[in-house]
């Protein structure tokens, strides 16, 4: 079987496992199985739909074949609190959560990238022995407290940007690319970026700086000297490509973590997402909106793994001709 | 070996192909040569006794609330002689609440630390030393535990579990030990090619004698390498679990500390003395585990010592 078809079939085994470890985890909360999908305070009629959905009156078995063909068909069944199907909450706060990682990402990556391969240009300077303990301390912070440091001085010290939320209240736009698009939404956006960028860069900083250092002790790097071409073009033009390439995994990898790692700070900032809605839901023990939740982010997870695998083929083709 | 690996490490930690050649105890020592390592024990070392010693540093009870000699609730006082980092908006003591909260943070940090260090030994060892069905079962396991995300599961498991400090370690414990027991297999497999390890089998040696004989020597720098990343990840779990709100409300931690400023409007207020130094507290930690972990980076993976 091919690289692409091995890694495939692995994807979907993760993620069976994974929505079985939630349908257990779920079933085996104290109480009456059907807690996970019913609320006491259901009427009759949706007491009914759900039970019949989820099949909550059958053994265990069946229910656990039922969940697993309900979840192919993106049914997820009713929030507890907000009487919805769960998917088309999740589907309202997906955009919010995908342009605010996507964003922070690529600012925290192109900045990140450059700041690393200058680091690894000027090795042995003052620069690099006084960044990376800088760095190391951005990774070390809580992203939650960062972002309280964030709010703190530029929210409600300076009063330059809105404090919490996406839009301001109230604001009706004709559509979602209106709201997306609009300076308001903009403003809203800036804190929690920042929050993440500042949290994010020193991954591929570092990243970036120990491929600098490999690449630079490869053989065409020495040659490229001994052609006598300038300094500036052999890091830009030979060094700095080559070690481009490894960021695109460590990019796919950390989208598909902080999908799941922005619940935090989703929740300083109030930013309506999938992290914090998910955080919202077990708060207030509404299961069946929790469920969905963590599965879309493990599935976005797992996908991207999947992604990173196949870059990572792409790029080492020992690993994909190989037993991997 | 996937590119999947939960990105934890520091610094980007290259996957043991060089050489192995025997490792001795002494080397745990010989690593504060590094000046990171050293900072980061002597950090170590501080918070050490800071949690020993609490009860005499702390001032106050961090309970406790606190009036003015007036009669007036000492709410959300600015620092102060008595007071040194001012007073919660429910009129505790800061600076007691901070010394307090050492405790619980170390807690979680070396009891995770020693369940991820343990778990992914064992699991590295029996996958590495027996191969065949034992090792694909075990990776094929650690695939599907880094295929889980990491905080929202540690919330489901601690919000369904219950709040408390050991659940948020066995969720961490949970998640963590693949990296770990990744890295110990793959060494594992080229220290039982070596011939230290043929002379044991030869001289009829049983397997597990030369598993935990002759080969877990060698591996335990990785393990307390795995060991030390694992600190600061459970003390950031704990600190995030806490804002969030699903932690122990009964146990003072700064992460909690964080929840009550965030949720008492410290930010608002301005009220910096209340909510920086409970964060500073958590950096200075987590950092000095990336610092040590850094200096042994160093020993095990001499390549990337830039010479």
């Amino acid at each position: 079987m091919s690289y692409i078809g091995r890694r495939f079939l692995h994807m979907v085994l993760v993620l069976w496992a994974i929505a079985t470890i939630l349908f257990l985890m779920f079933r085996l909360m104290p109480g009456d199985p059907s807690t996970a999908y019913i609320d006491p305070t259901f009427t009759g009629e949706q007491r009914q739909l759900v039970l019949q959905q989820f099949g909550l009156d059958r053994p265990l078995y069946e229910q656990y074949f039922i969940f697993l063909k309900n979840l192919a068909h993106g049914e997820f069944g009713l929030s507890f609190r907000y009487r919805q199907p769960v998917l088309g909450l999740m589907l309202s706060v997906l955009p919010n959560t995908l342009l605010l990682t996507l964003t922070a990402l690529f600012i925290a990556y192109a900045l990140g990238g450059l700041f690393g391969a200058l680091l690894a240009w000027k090795r042995g300077s003052l620069l690099e022995t006084a960044s990376i303990p800088i760095v190391l301390t951005t990774r070390a912070m809580p992203d939650f407290w960062l972002g309280m440091l964030v709010l703190a001085v530029f929210a409600f010290g300076l009063g330059w940007f809105p404090s919490g939320g996406a839009n301001v209240a109230g604001a009706r736009y004709a559509s979602e690319w209106d709201r997306i698009l609009s300076f308001d939404y903009l403003r809203h956006l800036a804190l929690p970026v920042l929050t993440l960028v500042a949290y994010l860069q020193g991954l591929p900083a570092l990243l970036m700086r120990s491929n600098m250092l490999e690449v630079m002790r490869e053989e065409f790097v020495t040659m490229a000297r001994m052609k006598g071409l300038p300094e500036r073009t052999i890091m830009l033009r030979h060094a700095a490509r080559n070690a481009l390439l490894p960021l695109l995994t460590a990019f796919a990898i950390s989208f598909g973590q902080l999908i799941g790692g922005n619940v935090v700070v989703e929740t300083v900032f109030s930013w309506p997402g999938l992290g914090r809605m998910l955080v919202d839901a077990v708060a207030n023990s509404d299961y069946p909106l929790a469920q969905g939740a963590f599965l879309v982010i493990a599935f976005v997870l797992v996908f991207m793994n999947f992604v990173a695998d196949l870059f990572y083929g792409l790029l080492d083709p020992r690993v994909a001709h190989g037993s991997g | 070996m996937g590119a999947a690996d939960r990105i934890t490490a520091p610094l980007a930690l290259p996957i043991a192909r060089q050489a192995p050649h025997k490792r001795k105890l002494s080397m745990l020592v010989a690593q504060l040569r590094d000046p990171y390592a050293l900072i980061g024990v002597l950090i170590y070392l501080a918070f050490l006794l800071v949690a020993i010693f609490a009860n005499s540093l702390a001032p106050y009870s961090p309970t406790d609330i606190l009036f003015t000699p007036d009669g007036q609730l000492a709410a959300a006082l600015p620092p102060s002689l008595e007071h040194l980092l001012g007073t919660t908006a429910l009129g505790r003591d800061v600076f007691s609440q901070l010394v307090m909260g050492a405790r619980p943070s170390l807690f979680v940090g070396v009891t995770a630390a020693i369940a991820v260090a343990t778990v992914g030994t064992v699991v590295g060892l029996l996958a590495g030393y027996f191969g065949g069905v034992v090792d694909r079962m075990l990776m094929r396991l650690a695939d599907i535990v880094l295929g889980l995300p990491f905080l929202p599961f540690v919330i489901v498991l601690v919000a369904l579990l219950g709040p408390s400090l050991m659940h948020i370690v066995f969720a961490v414990a949970l998640l963590l030990w693949p990296n770990a027991a990744r890295v110990i297999r793959s060494q594992v497999l080229t220290l039982s090619q070596r011939q230290f390890v043929e002379a044991a089998r030869v001289t009829g040696a049983s397997d597990w004698r030369i598993l935990f004989v002759h080969v877990a020597p060698n591996i335990l720098p990785l393990s307390f390498l795995y060991g030390t990343i694992a600190v600061g990840w459970a003390i950031l779990t704990q600190a995030s679990v806490s804002f969030l709100g699903f932690g122990d409300s009964d146990v003072i931690s700064w992460g909690t500390m964080l929840q009550d400023a965030y949720a008492s409007q410290a930010l608002d207020r301005g009220q910096y003395s209340w909510f920086v130094p409970p964060g500073v507290c958590i950096v200075l930690v987590v950092l000095a585990g990336f610092f040590i972990s850094r200096g042994y980076e160093e020993l095990l993976f001499p390549k990337l010592r830039d010479s």
